[in-house]
């Protein structure tokens, strides 16, 4: 089995939410910042699940269980928005969805 | 097993990487289906089997092809010049300080750890089950109820509704 240390497991995690968080940060594309929601979800899940591991209880895995219908029913709602979005503004823009703002103030 | 795990961890990093910095849709996602099977190989190694199994056929199995099916309707790739204006290499250097203090507050944390190294073991799919539908069994109705309103709430929405107009305000 694997002997990598905790900490290495848990960095390991931490990095690849910090590189959906800089997507979601920097990307506009609406695709791309639900695909980097994703990339989060799933590295909070890879912590449980190493965290269950480490302690050998099922709790960790049952979590992840859990964020798994979370993110599943959230992709969904995500791409019917996301569908609806294009139907409206024919585009994938979320700089688009500005209806709300001020036009006199640029 | 180190090695595997390293491996696989470079390679779940090197794909998301490309994945969010990638400018055509479809690419992303091939790149974003390789980071969740590396991942996947991590989970196989901690001794977690049966979430390996779960992540390979729901994440990279429906969820992915759920994206695959949306970009393909909506043929994207027509208006990717609106986000080339944007997407300059100097727009990346602000998210990535952010990010770069929080990664630096992550390990300041995590030196309480002290290279606790135990190895783990193997958890079988009945425990998890067992855990399931013991503790946890109100989560689980509870999440039953979420993917019920995930499903009204995205055939809902996704919806095309016929635009109703008057016969007077037609042109």
């Amino acid at each position: 089995m694997v002997t990598v240390s905790l900490e290495v497991q848990i960095l390991f995690a931490g990095l690849l939410f910090l590189i959906g968080l800089v997507g979601l940060l920097v990307r506009r594309n609406i695709i791309f910042m639900l695909m980097s929601i994703e990339i989060m979800l799933n590295s909070a899940g890879l912590v449980f699940v190493i965290a269950g591991s480490h302690w050998a209880q099922a709790d960790g895995q049952v979590m992840f269980i859990f964020i798994l219908t979370v993110a599943a029913a959230e992709v969904s709602v995500g791409l019917a928005l996301i569908l609806q979005m294009y139907h409206h503004f024919k585009t994938l823009d979320a700089d688009a969805l500005n209806t709300l703002r001020d036009k006199n103030e640029r | 097993m180190n090695t595997i795990f390293y491996i696989a961890g470079a390679i779940a990093l090197l794909s998301s990487i490309l994945a969010i910095t990638n400018r055509n849709a479809i690419h992303a996602l091939l790149y974003l289906i390789l980071s969740l099977l590396s991942i996947s190989v991590i989970f196989y190694i901690l001794g977690a089997p049966f979430i390996a199994a779960l992540e390979v056929i729901v994440y990279a199995g429906a969820i992915m092809v759920l994206f695959i099916f949306v970009v393909m309707m909506l043929n994207i790739g027509l208006e990717e010049e609106l986000e080339n204006k944007w997407l300059k290499p100097r727009m990346w250097i602000l998210p990535s300080i952010i990010a770069a203090i929080l990664l630096a507050n992550l390990i300041y944390a995590l030196r309480v750890l002290e290279h606790q190294t135990v190895t783990p073991q193997i958890i079988q799919p009945k425990q998890i089950g067992i855990s399931l539908f013991t503790t946890y069994l109100l989560a689980v109705e509870l999440s039953a109820i979420l993917l019920l309103a995930g499903i009204i709430g995205a055939y809902h929405i996704g919806k095309q509704k016929k635009k109703i107009i008057h016969r007077f305000l037609k042109k």
